[in-house]
This record gives structure tokens, C-alpha cells and sequence, in this order.
């Protein structure tokens, strides 16, 4: 028999004081207690930290970039581009697993411990419960996030702080990207939310299972792949939260594109409200006296499923009633005007290198004629099957001249393309040009362009 | 010892589907009194226990926790903690980090000098900074029960707390119980391990298929019970049977060849019985050096009891 003493109770056997609730503040600290304690969360913290830095460095550092994503062709030329591969790179495969990893767990993990009943005793409150869930995930999220930024950042500084070509072909300081990327940044906030809810989501629906965790990876990954594939209209596309994590590119294009980016905040907004009220419509009305029932099942998924795609219907009609986009929101005139106004807009940075001449924009008149197949296939949609023929006039050279460069263009359903010189030689044919210090990377050799989904058709 | 029950059930159902988990169950457990309840499996221990900790509401009846009526889940009062199917912890924390976490939820500002003390009281001091994920099952109880020790319970409800518990855990698990129990604190819990709940428990309700078929001290259960199987062991087992043997209510049941001992007798008697066996066997000059029930009577009763319940 031990011979210490127990907590005495502290009232008599008289009626007792009624259920006291657990203020959400205190739950809320008891899960993130619980969240930082797993070994994963603290990996993937200080992955989110060091990781972007270490990155940009070794791959900036590196003979071949990664010039199948944006900006990472320029990586060489200013360190802003490795931070800005950082959020594209994020915004294709690393936020959808980070929802997962964080979101996706927290109320599954309290069903394979078997703790319910243990935490509903000490809270006695499951809208308390849930809020504080919530709240803990988000935290974690928001000690992920700013350290992926200022990682990518801090990288893109060592590496080299100089200005970077937009997609337009305009040049930005280095303080305008500074200022676009944290702008970039708050916007991805919005579909990281919808993810995060929709792991929320997944993690009440489907209980002990582990597909709750898999669910939001495996959502983004899904939504990626039916956009990029799937011949999917406009406002389709862009009602799907997924679309926001690379809207932002949008900013990088002056007069940016705002509609797209606006839209795909907005959208992912609504997911991320829709998804976290059905969590918390499901996991209220959960039995947690029968032990054979963890909440899944087919009235949990129908409850939970249908409705997203509800949302996601809804969307889209709301989408393409206000934008009146239709199609695939890429066409002959849209990529015309973009590819020529981006080749002038580069097209006296390359002059400026090899013949030391001033020119401007204007001056050039650049005009851009675009054809998709060879004319045999209807002329819109994205491909690489896009063949442009820019011709600008050569002022102070032969006044009057014209020049011309062939470009293969290939367009992404994003709206984003990549334009390969196809010559002549002189002006984008070669990937480097002969200027007065030596050989320099050619500026219209390949860059990367941006259409509007939503801006009205263009004819060129 | 206030009058005041700690719980006070009447007429207590509860269904799950077509399943009658709880069918009119009746239970009074007085304040700083350790109360058992046994039953075989799905018998409506654990349907009990949520109901007791406020995790339900039954479908039918009135139940009264700490003097307060509890209509509605999550709504047991203040000072009712416990654990049902495990203590529920959480196996990336330490021991102490799992007390600490919880001492916080609950507002107890999980002072260090508090949470010692009540790892020593369970006896897990030496691996207080241990993760949870490498503690037996042993272990875990004990940390299930510090945990809900740091609430300062006046009701404290424990399924299975004997659980993987080893010779030192049990002690520590009993001593703490009982000093608990002293304080004027309640204490209700289950248990398979029938030694253990005539060794901590007062009062035993025996529940089979969802109803209560007794409720009550422990000593009226072995009046009711009716004849037990005894070990009689003296010293000279020849002379004893024949004692046993002419002695009123006694029947010899088992003899050298089935004993595990040649010296040992196994007799069936009512306990009037024995209070004349045992002078007759000194006077004929027989030492008795043991006399123990072969089954205990919270066991028979429970055999007896439980197997006479039609199954549903």
C-alpha cells in the first residue's frame, strides 16, 4: 500500500457545480501541444525553414535549371527567381501534402489513439473540440508558411539580388518583386485554406482510416492533373481551389492580371468555408458511445462529398456569369497580343547587350501572328502545337525594315506558355548572343509568357 | 459520510440500433465508496461508464451523478473523470509531458510539484520522462489514473484500471484508490480480475445482458450465493474426511486423487457449515492450516448469475 497522499476532493458530496467547459484558448494550447510533439510536424517545421534556402542556393549554383518551371530559366540571372520557383514549386505538390500532413490527421489521429472519450470527458464540448483542432492546425500551417517564404527569399539573396523579367516581358526591381512575392504569398494563403479544410474534412469523414491524411494530397494532385488534362471550360477550371495556387503569376505581368488571381481567392475562399462548416456539421453530430463507429461510412462521404462538388458546380456558374468567360479562355488573338507584347518588351534588352542600341517598346510596333497545328485544328485551347510569327520594325537600323522571329509556343491550360525561339539565329535562334563582354545568355531565346483566362478575346 | 449518493440511477436504458445495451438498470453508489461492477462481455459495462461520465444520455430513465440530473451529453458535472476503453494518452508525449498537456486543458496550471506527486503516487517517478509509445500496457493505466488523479475527481470512473497491471502496479493502483475512497471521493470501476474488486470494493453490481441481477455489500452476495467450494487443508487429511464427512451441510467433493496436493480436501459447504466444522476438527486434534474457497464468492456469484441470463 503506498503511503502518499491523494489530491483531496475538493467539495463536499453535495450537489456538485454543473459541467464546466474547456474555454477553446486552453484546448487550442493542448493541441498544439499535441501537434508539436509529433515528429513529423517538427520535420516538416523546420523542412519548411531551411529547406527553400538550401534550395535555391545549390540549384541557382547548378549548370542546369529547372526551366520547365516558371522562372526557373532565370534562376542564373537574379536570385528573386529561385525564391518565386519556391512558390511555384510549393503551389504544385508541396501545399496540398503540407494540408495533408497537418490537417488531414488532426481528428483521425484522436480515433487510432482511441483518445475521444478521454478528451470529450476533459473538454465536454465537441464545437470546442473542433474550434481548437482548427485553430491548432492553422497555427502549424502558419509557422510552415512564413518559413517557406522568407527561406525562399533569403536563398534568392544570396544568390544574387537583381532584377527579374516578368512574364510579360517586363522588367521588375528587385524591390517591385519583393513586394509582388509577399503580395504572392498572402494570396496562396486562400487555396492553402480550402486544402487545409478539406483535410479537416477528410480527416472527421473517414475516421482511423489513413485516407483521410492521403486525401488532400491526393485531392490536389487530382485537381492538377483534371485541369492541366481534362478539356475543362474556363470557369470550371478556375473554381477549383487548386487554380489559386498559381493565379498569383498574374502579378508579375504589368498591368498585372488581377481577374484570375481575384477570382481564384474567392473560390478557394468559399471551399475553404463550405469544407470547414460540413467538418463541423459531421463531427457534431458523431456517436462517440459506439466504438464500432468511427464516422465513416456512406452517409458521412455523401454528406461530405457531394456538397463539395456542389461548391465546385456553383463556382463555375458563378465564374462564368461574371466574367462571361467561355472555352478555355486561350486563343489565336489572346496569345498574339501576349507574345508580341512581350517580345518587345525583351527585344531592347537584347539590343541594348549586342548592338548598344536604345530602342523602346513602342518604337518597335511588334506584332505577333499565331497558328495551332498548322491551321488544321480549331484555333484555341492550350498545346504545344502553337507556331507564331512576331515581326516588329528595326527603328534606326533601316528605317523602315522589318524583322521577323518564329516561335513554338507551348501553352498551358494555366494560361502560362513557353515561347522557344525557332530563329532566325541572330535574334532567337541561339541560346546565347555574342555581346561586346562576351558570350550572354539570349533573353528571346526561350521565356515564358502569360495570357488572361478571363480578359474577352482579343483579335490581335 | 454524507447521504448524498454519488449516483443514483433509476429504470436506466440505452439502445444502439436494435442492440438493448442497457435494459432498466437500477444503481446507487455512495459517496467514498469503491463500487465494482462486473459483468461478462457486451453485459453494458462500458455503456454504463460513458453514461456515468456524461459521453451519452440514456434513451430512457433518470440519472442522478453528484446530486445533479444528467439529461444531456457532455453534461456530467464538475469533478466526474474517468476513462473507458483505455486511458486514453497521447504516445509522442512523456509522462509527464501527457499530465503536464492535460493539467493545462483543465486549468490546473500543471504545477511540476503536483504532477510529481501524483506520478509517485502511481509509481512511475523513475520513467516520468519517458514517451508515452514505450510504456506497457501496465504502465499506461497507471498514467490513465494519474491523469485523472490531477482533477481532483469526487466521482472517479475506471474501466478495466487492473489491466496488464503487474504485482507492484496493483498495489500502487490499490493504495491509491483506497486512500482516494478515504478522502470521501467515489470511486466506480470494472474489472475481470474478481480478487481484486473483494480486495478494493464494498459493494458489487453484477450486470448480464443490460440488467442488473444483483447489487449490493459483498457480503450479502456470499449469503446469497448459497455453498462454496472450500480448500481444507490440515494436517491429517484421512481423519479430516471423515470429520467433514459426519458434519451436518458438509459434502466431500474432492479427494486426494483430484486435489493438486494429497493432503488437501475440497469441500461444499455453506458457511453455517463451516462455523461447526472447524471446532469439530480441533477437538478431534486436527490442525487446520488452510481454509479458502476454491472459487471466490464474487466469482460463483458472478458464474451463477451471469450464466442463468438467457443470451439476447
Amino acid at each position: 500500500m503506498t503511503t502518499g497522499t491523494v489530491p483531496a476532493p475538493t467539495a463536499p458530496a453535495d450537489e456538485a457545480p454543473a459541467a464546466l467547459r474547456i474555454p477553446v484558448v486552453r484546448g487550442y494550447r493542448f493541441e498544439l501541444v499535441k501537434l508539436l510533439a509529433q515528429w513529423r510536424i517538427r520535420v516538416l517545421i523546420a523542412l519548411c525553414w531551411i529547406g527553400p534556402a538550401v534550395t535555391v542556393v545549390v540549384v541557382s549554383g547548378q549548370q542546369t535549371l529547372p526551366s520547365d518551371t516558371l522562372f526557373g530559366r532565370e534562376m542564373h540571372a537574379t536570385g528573386w527567381a529561385g525564391a518565386l520557383v519556391v512558390l511555384v514549386f510549393a503551389g504544385s505538390w508541396f501545399f496540398p501534402l503540407l494540408t495533408s500532413i497537418v490537417a488531414g490527421d488532426v481528428f483521425s489521429s484522436e480515433d487510432r489513439l482511441g483518445t475521444w472519450r478521454h478528451l470529450l470527458v476533459a473538454v465536454r464540448s465537441t464545437a470546442r473540440i473542433f474550434a481548437a483542432k482548427a485553430l491548432a492546425s492553422l497555427t502549424v500551417l502558419l509557422l510552415c508558411l512564413p518559413g517557406l517564404a522568407i527561406s525562399g527569399i533569403v536563398g534568392g539573396l544570396i544568390v544574387g539580388s537583381r532584377p527579374l523579367t516578368g512574364l510579360d516581358g517586363h522588367v521588375f526591381s528587385p524591390g517591385g518583386v519583393f513586394t509582388r512575392l509577399l503580395l504572392a504569398w498572402v494570396c496562396v494563403l486562400a487555396p492553402i485554406l480550402a486544402f487545409a479544410a478539406i483535410g479537416l474534412l477528410a480527416s472527421v469523414i473517414f475516421g482511423r482510416s489513413p485516407i483521410g491524411l492521403l486525401l488532400p494530397a491526393f485531392g490536389g494532385l487530382g485537381m492538377q492533373l483534371a485541369s492541366q488534362v481534362l478539356p475543362m471550360p474556363v470557369a470550371v477550371r478556375l473554381a477549383l481551389p487548386s487554380f489559386a495556387f498559381l493565379s498569383w503569376n498574374g502579378l508579375f505581368t504589368s498591368p498585372p492580371m488581377l481577374g484570375p488571381l481575384i477570382t481564384g481567392v474567392a473560390v478557394s475562399l468559399a471551399w475553404a468555408v463550405t469544407a470547414t462548416a460540413l467538418a463541423y456539421v459531421l463531427f457534431r453530430r458523431r456517436d462517440f458511445t459506439n466504438l464500432a463507429n468511427d464516422g465513416s461510412g456512406r452517409r458521412a462521404i455523401t454528406f461530405g462529398i457531394l456538397p463539395l462538388l456542389g461548391v465546385w458546380a456553383l463556382s463555375a456558374g458563378v465564374v462564368g456569369a461574371a466574367t462571361g468567360a467561355t472555352g478555355s479562355g486561350i486563343d489565336a488573338g489572346k496569345l498574339q497580343q501576349s507574345l508580341a507584347t512581350s517580345f518587345a518588351h525583351i527585344y531592347p534588352v537584347q539590343a541594348a547587350e549586342v548592338n548598344h542600341l536604345r530602342v523602346t517598346a513602342a518604337q518597335l510596333r511588334s506584332t505577333a501572328s499565331c497558328v495551332k497545328g498548322g491551321g488544321l485544328e480549331v484555333q484555341n485551347g492550350p498545346g504545344n502545337d502553337w507556331r507564331c510569327t512576331v515581326t516588329w520594325h528595326l527603328p534606326g537600323v533601316n528605317d523602315g525594315a522589318i524583322g521577323q522571329a518564329i516561335y513554338q509556343l507551348d501553352v498551358n491550360a494555366n494560361g502560362r506558355y513557353v515561347a522557344d525561339g525557332d530563329g532566325p539565329a541572330e535574334v532567337n535562334g541561339y541560346y546565347v548572343v555574342h555581346a561586346s563582354y562576351g558570350d550572354a545568355p539570349n533573353p528571346l531565346w526561350q521565356f515564358d509568357g502569360l495570357v488572361d483566362l478571363l480578359s474577352a478575346t482579343s483579335k490581335g | 459520510m454524507p447521504n448524498q449518493p454519488s449516483v443514483r440511477a433509476r429504470g436506466i436504458t440505452k439502445c444502439f440500433g436494435e442492440v438493448i445495451a442497457l435494459d432498466g438498470v437500477d444503481l446507487d453508489v455512495a459517496a467514498g465508496q469503491i463500487h465494482g461492477v462486473v459483468g461478462p462481455n457486451g453485459a453494458g459495462k462500458t455503456t454504463l461508464f460513458g453514461l456515468l461520465l456524461g459521453l451519452a444520455v440514456a434513451d430512457g430513465g433518470t440519472l442522478e451523478v453528484l446530486g445533479r440530473p444528467v439529461r444531456r451529453s457532455l453534461a456530467a458535472p464538475d469533478g466526474v473523470t474517468g476513462f473507458v476503453d483505455g486511458p486514453g494518452l497521447y504516445p509522442a508525449l512523456t509522462a509527464r509531458g501527457n499530465l503536464a498537456a492535460l493539467a493545462g486543458l483543465r486549468g490546473r496550471g500543471g504545477r511540476t510539484t503536483d504532477i510529481d506527486e501524483i506520478l509517485a503516487q502511481v509509481g512511475l517517478t523513475d520513467v516520468a520522462d519517458d514517451k508515452v509509445r514505450g510504456f506497457s500496457l501496465g504502465m499506461r493505466q497507471r498514467l490513465g489514473l494519474a491523469a485523472a488523479l490531477l482533477t481532483r475527481p469526487r466521482l472517479l470512473v475506471l474501466d478495466e484500471p487492473a489491466n496488464g497491471l503487474d504485482p507492484a502496479g496493483k498495489k500502487h493502483v490499490h493504495g491509491v484508490l483506497t486512500q482516494l475512497a478515504a478522502d470521501g471521493a467515489t470511486v466506480v470501476l470494472s474489472s475481470h480480475r474478481m480478487d481484486d474488486l473483494e480486495e478494493l470494493c464494498s459493494e458489487v453490481t453484477i450486470l448480464a445482458t443490460g440488467r442488473v441481477v444483483f447489487s449490493g455489500p459483498l457480503g450479502k452476495l456470499a449469503e446469497e450465493t448459497g455453498e462454496l467450494d472450500y480448500r481444507l487443508l490440515t494436517s491429517d487429511v484421512g481423519a479430516a474426511r471423515r470429520v467433514a464427512a459426519g458434519t451436518d451441510g458438509i459434502q466431500v467433493v474432492g479427494d486426494a486423487a483430484t486435489a493438486v496436493h494429497h493432503e488437501v480436501l475440497v469441500i461444499r459447504a455453506r458457511t453455517a457449515a463451516l462455523d461447526e466444522l472447524v471446532p469439530r476438527l480441533v477437538h478431534e486434534r486436527i490442525a487446520v492450516r488452510e481454509l479458502t474457497p476454491v472459487v471466490s464468492a464474487l466469482e460463483s456469484a458472478f458464474l451463477a448469475l451471469t450464466e442463468q441470463e438467457p443470451s439476447r
